[in-house]
């Protein structure tokens, strides 16, 4: 072993900023991150072993005690439950023989359920070692389990288990045409980059990770910071349940991307850039890497790109399974090597992001925006969408329709329009901008997707009248108790307490004093916590709460108060190790019930 | 007299060290006594409740008996208050909810150092232990919440004179600031 770590170490330059990477190969060979190498790396690193292990435990992917040589992880998200991953789920666990959570006997496979894997348009969805599987079916799984039990290789699996399909329907402005490798760049420094920041500014364009802050201004702050260090950084830790649009771009339209971030570092003046790429998409780093040697080879990364005098290339840091990290500076705290705990903001990014360097953090629709525009020109854009929400949004659709995947639409579409088109019938409601953003009624659907009225990172989930939004509402609530930080309390414990009073209300132990206290913790929730996560934890209840109070009420018991949790079960252990069958070693559920 | 507030304490899984926190209200009590009456409580020996208008619990839930005892004090009291980080949160006791009951029992009464004649005890007067410890909340309905460990006498003079003397109760940031 100690060779081994000695090795990734040295192919690491012995950098902590590159714990996360280090700590993916050893979990990859051991399937566990162990004792004795976390000793060994705080040597080598020259960082505590304490750090290194709050790092472990905060990344999902991450275990200090052993998985399965197969580590088997189901996705969780809301849309793979709508087909039917809870029955495979148990068919997996009764077929491979091991409990969610638990590794089998004999350490040969491990199964656990994960956050959304971003294959929401062909669940149900899951990951072995890493590597995303698809379309998961009964078939599927006796397959899978078949060759788990043989041990064979994973390269040796059937390619058609990974298959993964970009189903894109609708393409507008970005996705119709490609740009040519190195267009963007050569236009760029033809017309000047100061005049192509201009065109960018003249466009409109504002970030598509949902917040919307404009882009032309966020890179002329950062270029204008005294501090000539300076990066690019892209943001595809795309972990909003719902959203595939960055896994699509990435597949189909890298390079376009690489390009935008090299316009970007050509007009802040970076040497460096990252591509923060999410775990999940492991199955897509080698073809990145590949488009990256290319664009190297062709002289466009690397130095004195095209001859201009701009030094810039990029690295691909993978996460490790943290929603938080799609938070700008709780991603660039981890590719820093850290636990991705979100920064106090101000400073932003722009004035100090990694390593304290100026750093310009967009998304993966906005670099490939960005590039189609250098060549283009402002105008292209501008001349599409509303006043404030220039150009289109390429949305990820799911859920109740006829052909879930990815739409390009321009800004001021009517959800409407979109439903008609991806073939959604009987439509209950839509879950917009995924868990964090809002769930619209099927009264609404004249709205727009826009900055001015339903503001979307490209989430899109359908759900039909079939469909019990409560069960949404209980999904969505979990997820972010689950990937809360833990740094604030508000967030930690309130995210935690969000899921029990909404597991109590499901389950039917509710009362009328269960909502207004609901209520009531939704607002502290959202009011008092550190980062968007919390402030938006709350969402999906709100949201619901507002629209379908009727919903929530019809689960709610007459009474007026009843605990959220078994009394009688609690009594279990006691009574059996005592040996007690009297009836004071029993408790009624309600008070009532006593008399 | 009959006129007077009816008030009752208790402690479940507790220390009482809220009630010895109330008594630190010192000669202020007699001020109290003039307007209200104690009920069921460690005060008064008095066993069980009769109608109240005030329940101050300390403690969290660990136990069946606290489970009837809980019961016992929303049935009869008009306003039942969470007192203290127990009662709140479920407090030191709860720090038992990180293991699991059958391995509290077995340290405490099979495996530990120093047990003779090792059995886990088994008696229709025992109370059985929940698996976990609850705060009162999660068992009965709660009005108002005291935080503090304890809560300190000057928390229950503002509190009890407040809803005495017909206010909604709130407390100073002083009160409830503790560094």
């Amino acid at each position: 072993m100690k060779q081994f770590i000695r090795g990734i170490a040295e192919n690491n330059h012995y950098q902590p900023t590159h714990l996360l990477q280090i700590l993916r190969q050893i979990q990859a060979h051991y399937h566990y991150i162990p004792e004795a190498a976390i000793e060994q790396l705080s040597e080598l690193l020259s960082i505590p072993r304490t750090q290194i292990i709050s790092v472990v435990e905060f990344y999902s992917f991450f275990h200090l005690t052993p998985r399965g040589q197969y580590e088997l992880l189901i996705s969780d998200s809301i849309t793979d439950h709508m087909l039917g991953k809870k029955i495979l789920f148990d068919y997996l666990a009764n077929k491979l023989g091991v409990a969610a959570g638990e590794v089998r006997k004999d350490g040969v496979v491990s199964l656990d359920n994960t956050s959304c894997t971003g294959m929401c348009d062909q669940g149900p969805a899951g990951l072995v070692n890493g590597y995303a599987l698809t379309r998961l079916d009964r078939p599927a799984i006796d397959k899978i389990a078949e060759l788990i039990n043989q041990q064979k290789p994973l390269n040796e699996w059937p390619s058609e288990l990974f298959h993964v399909d970009d189903n894109i329907y609708k393409s507008g402005l970005l996705l119709d045409r490609q740009i040519e490798q190195g267009a963007a760049l050569r236009s760029a420094f033809k017309r000047g980059i100061k005049e192509t920041l201009k065109e960018i500014d003249n466009s409109g364009l504002r970030g598509r990770g949902g917040a919307g802050f404009k882009t032309a201004i966020k890179w002329q702050f950062c270029s204008e910071e005294q501090q000539t260090e300076r990066y690019v950084v892209c943001n595809a830790d795309e972990g909003e349940p719902g959203t595939f649009k960055d896994r699509v771009l990435l597949n189909s339209y890298a390079d376009q991307v690489f390009e935008g971030m090299t316009v970007g570092a050509a007009v802040i003046g970076a040497k460096q850039g990252f591509l923060y790429l999410r775990g999940e998409y492991l199955h897509l780093n080698n073809k990145l890497q590949g488009i990256l040697d290319q664009r190297r080879r062709n002289g466009l990364l690397g130095s004195n790109i095209l001859g201009s005098g701009l030094d810039f290339d990029i690295e691909i840091c993978l996460g490790a399974g943290a929603y938080i990290c799609g938070e700008e500076s709780a991603l660039i705290e981890s590719l820093e090597g850290k636990a991705g705990i979100p920064r106090n903001r101000p400073p932003y990014p722009v004035t100090q992001g990694y390593l304290g360097k100026p750093t310009v953090v967009n998304n993966v629709e906005t670099f490939l925006a960005a590039a189609a525009i250098a060549v283009n020109g402002g105008d292209w854009f501008a001349n599409i969408g509303t006043e404030k929400s220039k150009g289109t949004k390429i949305l990820s659709i799911s859920g109740d329709c006829d052909r879930p995947g990815i739409y390009e639409y321009p800004f001021g579409v009517t959800i409407r329009t979109v439903l008609n088109d991806c073939g959604a019938a009987d439509v209950q409601g839509v879950q917009v901008g995924g868990p964090s953003g809002t769930f619209i009624s099927n009264q609404e659907l004249d709205r727009k997707l826009a900055f001015e009225d339903l503001a979307t990172g490209g989430s899109f989930i359908i759900f039909n009248s079939s469909r019990n939004i409560l069960d949404a509402v209980h999904n969505f609530t979990h997820f972010f108790a689950h990937e809360s930080c833990g740094f604030c309390t508000p967030c930690r414990v309130g995210t935690s307490l969000l899921k029990k009073q909404i597991d109590k209300i499901v389950e039917g132990h509710g009362s009328a004093g269960d909502i207004v206290a609901l209520e009531e913790l939704c607002q502290l929730v959202k009011n008092y916590s550190h980062c968007g996560l919390g402030q938006t934890a709350a969402n999906p209840i709100l949201t619901t709460l507002e629209r379908y109070l009727g919903l929530y009420e019809s689960h709610l018991k007459e009474i007026s108060f009843e605990p959220g949790f078994d009394l009688d079960g609690a009594l279990e252990t006691a009574r059996r190790m005592a040996n007690r069958h009297d009836a004071s070693a029993h408790l009624a559920q309600t008070e009532s019930e006593h008399e | 007299m009959a006129n007077k507030i009816r008030v009752a304490t208790t402690s479940l899984a507790g220390c009482f060290g809220c009630h010895m926190s109330f008594l630190d209200i010192d000669e202020r009590m007699l001020q109290l006594a003039e307007v209200v009456e104690f009920d069921r409580s460690p005060l008064t020996d008095i066993e069980h409740c009769t109608d109240c208008d005030i329940g101050l619990i300390e403690g969290g839930v660990c136990n069946s008996e606290n489970v009837h005892v809980l019961r016992e004090f929303r049935k009869n009291c008009k306003i039942l208050v969470a007192v203290g980080a127990c009662a709140i949160n479920g407090g030191l006791p709860a720090l038992r909810n990180h293991i699991p009951l059958e391995e509290c029992l077995n340290e405490s009464y099979i495996e530990g150092i120093g047990v003779e004649n090792p059995k886990i005890p088994s008696d229709i007067e025992l109370p059985l232990l929940l698996n976990q410890v609850h705060p009162i909340h999660e068992v009965v309905k709660i009005d108002y919440f005291l935080p503090g460990c304890p809560p300190s006498a000057d928390v229950f003079w503002k509190f009890l004179t407040d809803l005495i003397e017909g206010r909604e109760p709130s407390l100073p940031y002083e009160l409830v600031h503790y560094d």
